[in-house]
């Protein structure tokens, strides 16, 4: 018997597109689907959808593998490009996949400036706290003492706390996930997609490759289950001490308030001007 | 009207209505006078955190139908090279204006110089072409710029306008043209999936398949095929490419890069200039024709592609070829290699760098040699 179904998600995917790059076990995978059910569950029409990727492993998600328009541009720029694809054109639900790397360290001035300008982009961070594609460098998020092809004596530098440095800067929405608490992923994915503002999303994932192999982790399962044990949520985060802290991934939705969006404020600038100058 | 306001009102002419600047002197009044024409256009004004954001969002912009714009000088024209390499990939039109100040690195901010002629043609990584005009007047300010958008959307390119501190910053007349009269080359948009199924990589320009149409087109600074699909491991894709990208450009360089003649006809001295120098230079014709000498003026108004056939053709009958740049001879070696074998081809800076050169100057330099 020939019972051939569709994958419900089938239609976001484009023709000829396949096979993908990522390694096995790569945590991408889990990261596009909760992405694409997002997508569904949030009825996204994919002719309003434009993805752009940074360079990394993280923009091998949606390119070319998401049937819609894809911008994969120079490293550390998505945001950047993601900007004026916004203020280009606000129709359009402009979603950024980027690295660790691509938006904390050399694309670190768009992240921040983007958050603090408040542009209706959303951007989903893939944190797999290495440089996966070029060979597995220590990164501005990759935990102090962990040895690295870089950094074989052990990491000297404090990492970054990526979705603290965006509510620093003003984010209106920041959430951070693991690739093992997929249900909740898709839930801040929708809630991102169906708000007007910023929003980040980062997404500790799993690199066995270049990252558990250097902490002697490398089967990917064995790296969600450390997610799973590893992770606090922001609830239970609060009554923690930084020393209990230490080695935690803290989890769940740190903010989510309405602040003025930029191209809503373009739209109000332009009537003023027309409204002034007749 | 200033050069750099001319150049604004030329941009909103062209059509337009996506601007973002890093700050930087000398090129601070476009900017200011883009973020005042642009709301009233509907056109969005944005000051980006640095140039690269600047040049990355325009492309960005540029991908949704629009046309997008930004200016910088020396320092912020090196931060963007990378990105102008994506755009020459991608074949996003866009125009970056180049108001160049002395250099190298910091230099001083508001002095002319004609440093990054070498670096608009090859400042980006790998094996390209590019389009770059150097208006010479506030005139051209505004003529040129209105040609740099339509070069830019006509052969889906970067264009670069590569003005100086003395261009933008001169004061002179400007006659803008009535709303209709400049001449407006908008961009053929993908019409149809089949279409946009082809939308990179015909020599013949394929038409831009914009975001938001439902195209789901896929813009990669990877290597790709003319589907815009990734080929990121066979050399015949970038071979492609590159040669693609020069075939849609080099063959209509009479047509991109003009020059204008003056007083050349019956010249035996040419001298060769181009931006601010050659305003100079047309003095010192004038001036070297009251005396009697018979010297011209060639002015290439297209520096890249570099127009050789129109030179060589301009050159052809002259004894004495005289090159005038600011800078130690950047366009010089292109001006050799059309000048005729047996003219005496020189290269004059000014006296001092990050002047403009001083006619008398020019003209004792002619006349000493002459004899």
């Amino acid at each position: 018997m020939s019972a051939e179904t569709a994958h419900p998600l089938s239609k976001y995917i484009r023709k000829g597109a396949q096979p993908h790059t990522h390694c096995s076990g790569c945590g991408n995978g889990i990261i596009a689907q909760s992405f694409l059910r997002a997508v569904d569950e949030a009825g996204i029409p994919k002719k309003r959808l434009v993805c752009v990727a940074g360079i990394g492993c993280s923009g091998w998600i949606p390119s070319p593998f998401f049937d819609v328009d894809t911008l994969h541009v120079t490293h550390g720029r998505p945001i950047a490009f993601a900007t004026g694809v916004k203020l280009g054109n606000p129709e359009l639900e402009v979603v950024v996949f980027t690295g660790d790397g691509d938006a904390s360290a050399i694309g670190g001035n768009h992240l921040i400036h983007a958050a603090r300008r408040n542009v209706g982009i959303k951007v989903i961070c893939v944190n797999n706290m290495i440089y996966g594609m070029t060979g597995g460098e220590v990164a501005p998020t990759t935990p102090r003492g962990t040895k690295t092809t870089t950094t074989p004596f052990g990491n000297l530098e404090r990492p970054f706390d990526l979705s603290k440095l965006v509510m620093a800067a003003g984010g209106t929405y920041v959430a951070r996930w693991t690739t093992y608490h997929v249900a909740r992923l898709v839930a801040s994915m929708k809630r991102a997609l169906t708000r007007n503002s910023f929003s980040f999303l980062e997404v500790v994932s799993q690199c066995p490759v270049h990252y558990g192999r250097r902490i002697g982790i490398t089967d990917p399962v064995a790296m969600m289950r450390w997610f799973q044990r590893q992770s606090v949520t922001v609830e239970k985060a609060r009554e923690m001490t930084e020393q209990e802290l230490l080695g935690k991934f803290v989890v769940g939705e740190f903010i989510d308030v309405e602040a003025p969006e930029l191209t809503k404020l373009y739209a109000e600038l332009f009537e003023a001007a027309n409204r002034d100058s007749n | 009207m200033q050069g750099n306001e001319a150049c604004a009102l030329g941009a909103v002419a062209a059509g337009c209505r996506f601007f973002a600047f890093y700050p930087i002197t000398p090129a601070g009044e476009i900017a200011e006078k883009m973020s005042q024409l642009l709301p009233r256009a509907r056109g969005v004004y944005i000051q980006m955190e640095d140039e690269i954001a600047a040049i990355g969002s325009v492309i960005g912009a540029s991908w949704t139908g629009l046309k997008a714009m930004t200016a910088t000088s020396g320092p912020g024209f090196s931060l963007m090279q990378e990105n102008i390499g994506y755009a020459v990939m991608t074949e996003t039109p866009c125009v970056i204006v180049d108001v160049q100040r002395a250099g190298p690195s910091t230099g001083i901010v508001s002095a002319p110089m004609q440093g990054d002629v070498v670096q608009a043609r090859h400042g980006s990584h790998g094996e390209y072409e590019i389009i770059a005009l150097a208006p010479s007047s506030a005139q051209e300010m505004f003529d040129l710029t209105i040609r740099a958008f339509n070069l830019a959307e006509q052969y889906r390119t970067p264009v670069i306008v590569l003005a100086d501190e003395t261009v933008g910053h001169m004061r002179e007349e400007v006659i803008i043209p009535q709303e209709s009269s400049p001449r407006i080359i908008n961009r053929r948009v993908s019409s149809n999936p089949d279409e946009a199924a082809h939308g990179f990589l015909s020599p013949s320009v394929a038409p831009m398949p914009i975001f938001g149409k439902g195209f789901a087109a896929h813009v990669t600074g990877s290597s790709h095929d003319e589907r815009g699909m990734r080929q990121a491991s066979d050399p015949e894709a970038i071979d492609k490419i590159v040669r693609t990208i020069n075939e849609k450009i080099v063959p209509h360089t009479d047509q991109i890069s003009s020059i204008e003649k003056v007083m050349l006809d019956d010249a035996d001295i040419a001298l060769v200039a181009y931006g601010s120098c050659a305003r100079t230079a047309e003095y010192v014709v004038k001036q070297a024709r009251k005396r009697g000498i018979r010297v011209g003026l060639l002015r290439p108004i297209g520096l890249w592609p570099f127009p050789a056939r129109g030179m060589k053709d301009a050159l052809k009958s002259l004894t004495r070829v005289i090159v005038l740049e600011n800078n130690l001879g950047q366009l010089f070696p292109e001006v050799e290699r059309v000048a005729p074998d047996d003219a005496n081809t020189t290269f004059l800076a000014p006296e001092t760098l990050a002047t403009l050169h001083r006619p008398d100057y020019v003209l004792k330099h002619m006349t000493g040699e002459a004899r």
